[in-house]
Order: C-alpha cells, then structure tokens, then sequence
C-alpha cells in the first residue's frame, strides 16, 4: 500500500505586484503572466516601468509515491523545495494545486487523520529553550495523547540511547549543544510512534557517532515497527546506504527519481572510477554542494 | 470517548507547559508581580491625594478618600485580571514564535478548541491568583475594610466578565499569524481601546458622546460596574445579575467569533506560508 501519494503539487509564494481589485478590473489571471517556470523569481524590473509579481515557485508540479515501509530520500540543492514539500506532506502548508495522500487520507481534507499518523523532524531543532528536554517532550506527548508516566520512561530510555546523560534530561535545552537539541528532536518525534515519519536534515550538526546512531534508528524504525520514513539530507553517503529510493529535486521539480543504484547507472563512471551519488547529484542539478549550515529553507 | 480523553490531554498540556514555563521563568514573574502591585498602589494613591489634587486641601471635607481609593483600586485589579487573561490568551501564538515550536503545535493532531482551551484555563487560574496576590498587598497598605462588601459577587461578575475577553484575546491571537514580525504588538490596540472606554479609573458618564456609546459594548464596562457594586456597596449577587447577563451574552457571541477568526487566519498562513517564519 501506499504511504504517501503526491499528485501533481504546486506551491508558489510571494504575491502578485497588484492588488485583487486591480486584477479583477483587469480580468487578469491570478498568476501574473502565466509562466510558471520552477522557482522563478520575478521582480521589479527597476527601470520604474510597472512592478512585476514576486512569485517564487517552491514545488512545480511534483508527482511520486512512496510505498509503506519503504525510506524515500529527497535530494537537492538550496532552495530546491525540499523543506517546503515535507511541509506540504505534514498539513502546515497548503498546496495551490495538486493533491497529497499520507495512508489514504488527504492532507487538505483530512489534516487530523494525517496529523495522527505522522511526525516530523526539521533542521532546526525548536523547543521552548528554558524548559527541559523531559518538559519538552512531555508536552510534545501530551499532544499526542500519550500517557505521561509511560512517556517519562521512554523518554529516558531514547534519550539515554541518543547518548544524553540523565542529568542533561532535566536541564534547560538552552545549556545544551545543537547536536544535542537534535537527538532531542528526534526522540521527540519517535515518541509518537509515526506510521510517516518526515526527516528534513535530520543529521545535519550531528557529530559522526551522533550520525551513525540517528541512522541505526531509522533502520530500526522501518525493520522493528514498518515506519515509512521520508528523509531529505545532505549527505548523499547517508542517502545513498540508508534509502531504498531517491528523488533529486531542482528548481522545485523532480529531475530524477530511482533507486541509488539506478541513479548512479545515469552517469557512466570516469576514468574507471565507480560513480557516486554525488557525481550524480552535481550532474543533473549542475550545482556544487555547499554547507547545509547555509540552507536557505525554502 | 477515547478521542475525548485524548484532546483533553493535549488540552492539559497547554497547562503542564505554562506552569513549566513560570517555573523556569519565576524571576520575570516577580519583576511582572512588583510592577504590577506599584502599579496598583499608584493609581489608587491618587485616591488619597483627590484633596491635594482638587485645590481643596489633604482633609477636603466633601472628599471621600476611602471610597475614591477603593474605586481606583478596583479599576485596577479587574484591568488586571481581565488584560492577563487576554494576553495569556493572545500569547498562544506569539509564544511560539518566539520560541520557534509553532509548527510542532500546529501539526499535532488536536482540534484548536483543545488548544485554546487549555491556554485559557490556564490564563484564567494564573490572572485569579496574580490578582489575588496585589488585593492582598494593597489591601495591606491602604488598610482597606472589605467586611461590608460582597467578594463572592464580585468574584462571579469577574468570571462571568473572563468569558467576552477570552473571545477577544482569541482573536487577537491570530494577529501574529497574520502580521509575524508585528503581529503581538499589533494586539495592544484591542487593549488600550477598551481602557479607554470601559471605565476603568472613571465612570463612563465622562466621556465624550461616541466613546460613551462604545462603552456599551465593552465588556470591561460591566464588569468594573459589577464588581465596583459588589465591593464599594455591598450589593447581593442576584442584584449583579444585569451586569452579568450581558457579558456572558458577549462571551457567547466572541468565543465561537474568535475561533472563526482564528480559523481564517491560519488557513491564509498555511497559504501563504507565513507560519514558518519567526517574528
């Protein structure tokens, strides 16, 4: 069955130079001039002419399915509209076109279904800073209509797992590093126990042992309890040994979705040298990589 | 019946969390609670002063200091509790913001009845005690006699009162949905227009003809009218009654008004991808 439908999704943001009123006098077309070229931006022209729209493109009419059980990775460059796509799948945003099922339930018509059954770990760990990692997820739990008693030992349990001594586990988050907060983040998001769960740059500011757990607990989350998984990263080593398949995104389309063996069949080795993820990536994006401290979230 | 007990433990953890988040944050508290009790003793030390203040002398005969002192007092105090119920209420989401949580709240599966209702509780109990506390202390300094009031009906006419401001700081709680960066500022106006018209350290009768009229919708009006008959003369609570009804009334109207509002406001932020960003 299938855990995600992506159907057709498109996401612009920014909004038309004129006002609606002016639009509708005009009877022009919402959009602007129509072009909906993938993450455009289109300005002023500066020569005092009449402003243009600033309508960026984040997703241009994305379509992919991602099967129960199955670790779907997203790659792409800066601004690609990766982050922007898990939070189209996880209801904090809504697409201008297009459809998104999460288990058979849609995420615009549904939102509390979808919500029931997901959970989602961004780049940047949020939390409220003065309270502690066990305050934290409590209330995270709580939303979820946990039992706090068992929530309590869970919590200890991951986190001690995660490598948090006890006595961080009650100490202000803001006392603690940001690879910490992370692995917080992330217990945060297992204790729900997802059906989906969305990794937007999961390891990103993870040291490599730090890394290598996170990505033994992905495995174990698919392998124990059949959690679909939907990671966007960086680290093409971390995308190419944990996902069954990948989509590379630009310019808010996907150019290129297979398994990471069938993507690095595109690109004919060099020199003999086998072909990586990466040659692959630079490849079709014609993009270098670049510090994912440096993502702009879009 | 599962569902229930599920949304009311998210509703709880609206509580849990602001309860924590005092802890953590108690020294603010008291610089909020010192503040506010000088705030209190200044404006009714003007009571004391209306002698001075009116050319006629600190013994003037024809002013009574006691009632005058007693009637700012408690302009004081139901503001007080009436505007931390409001902020509470607006701080839904301008805490978040800040803190930058505000999408893990808005993806959990609760219904926003349940997240406001626990942010209200709260609001409620906290504005109770935090105004409880400066009644004690400036009951202390001005040696006030409250033997002859009625505090049981003036308690009812607050709480009756809480429900018309929880429907308004509702609504002022999606400003920062809408507006991330000005948002929470942006919700003061609500605030500093029903001081202006409910009467709070005047009676309405002196204002002006159309912020006279106004006042007639305020809630705060009712309420100062209420609890200042309760404690300055005493009035039994069935008396209270028509300063009761038409606030409850309010509260029934701009509760459901608020949650609709609020509605609105986060779909144009899920629409425009405006919940992301922090203010």
């Amino acid at each position: 069955m299938e855990a995600i439908v992506v159907d057709q999704i498109y996401k612009k943001f920014g909004k038309p130079a004129e006002p609606f009123w002016k639009r509708i006098l005009k009877g022009a077309h919402a959009n602007g001039n129509g072009n909906s070229g993938a993450a455009v931006q289109k300005n002023g022209n500066g020569n005092g002419a009449a402003p243009k729209p600033s309508v960026t493109v984040a997703v241009d009419h994305v379509t992919f399915t991602v099967q129960q059980g199955e670790i779907f990775g997203v790659l792409g460059p800066n601004g690609g509209g990766k982050s922007t796509l898990i939070r189209l799948i996880s209801t904090l945003l809504l697409p201008d076109e297009g459809k998104i099922s999460v288990m058979g339930y849609d995420v615009v018509r549904q939102p509390m279904r979808v919500q029931e059954r997901i959970n989602r770990v961004s780049v940047e760990a949020s939390f409220f800073k003065k309270l502690s990692p066990m305050e934290n997820l409590l209330y995270g739990a709580r939303l979820y209509g946990l039992d706090a008693r068992e929530t309590r030992k869970q919590v200890v349990e991951i986190l001690t797992r995660l490598g948090l001594e006890k006595r961080a586990i009650f100490s202000p988050m803001e006392e603690m590093s940001r690879g910490m907060q992370q692995k917080v983040a992330i217990a945060r998001a297992l204790l729900s126990r997802p059906q989906l769960l969305l990794l937007d740059e999961p390891t990103t500011g993870l040291d490599p042992r730090s890394k290598r757990e996170v990505q033994a607990i992905v495995r174990e989350l698919r392998e124990q309890h059949g959690t679909t998984i939907l990671l966007t990263t960086h680290d093409m080593s971390e995308a190419d040994t944990l996902c069954d398949r990948i989509a590379i995104m630009n310019s808010g389309k996907v150019i290129a979705l297979d398994t990471p063996q069938g993507l690095k069949a595109l690109i004919p080795p060099k020199d003999s040298v086998e072909t990586t993820l990466e040659d692959v990536f630079l490849e079709l994006t014609g993009k270098k990589l670049v510090n994912p401290e440096e993502e702009a979230d879009v | 019946m599962a569902a229930l007990s599920m949304q009311l433990r998210a509703s709880y953890a609206f509580m849990e969390r602001n309860f924590n988040l005092i802890k953590r944050y108690w020294t603010w508290e008291l610089v909020w609670l010192v503040y506010s009790v000088s705030d209190s003793l200044a404006v009714s030390f003007i009571g004391l002063g209306m002698g001075v203040l009116s050319g006629g002398g600190a013994a003037a005969p024809n002013i009574n200091t006691g009632y005058l002192v007693l009637y700012l007092l408690i302009g004081t105090l139901v503001w007080r509790f009436l505007s931390q119920i409001f902020f509470w209420i607006t701080d839904l989401i301008n805490i978040e913001r800040w803190e930058g949580t505000i999408e893990y709240t808005l993806m959990a599966p609760i219904h926003r009845i349940t997240h406001m209702a626990g942010q209200t509780f709260f609001a409620v109990i906290y504005s109770l005690v935090f105004t409880g506390v400066i009644l004690g202390v400036t009951a202390l300094v001005f040696k006030i006699d409250l033997s002859e009031s009625n505090l049981a009906g003036a308690l009812v006419v607050m709480l009756s009162g809480s429900f018309s401001f929880i429907g308004v700081g509702i609504m002022s709680s999606s400003l920062p949905l809408l507006f991330p960066e000005r948002g929470a500022q942006m919700s003061n106006v609500f605030i500093a227009l029903l001081l202006l018209i409910s009467g709070v350290y005047y009676p309405v009768s002196v204002l002006p003809g159309v912020l006279r009229k106004l006042a007639v919708i305020s809630p705060a009006t009712y309420v100062l009218e209420g609890v200042r008959k309760a404690l300055l003369d005493g009035t039994p609570t069935i008396e209270l009654w028509k300063n009761i009804w038409p606030v409850l009334l309010m509260g029934l109207a701009l509760i459901p008004a608020g949650l609709w509002v609020f509605d609105i406001a986060e779909r144009y932020a899920k629409r425009s991808g405006k919940l992301h960003r922090n203010g």
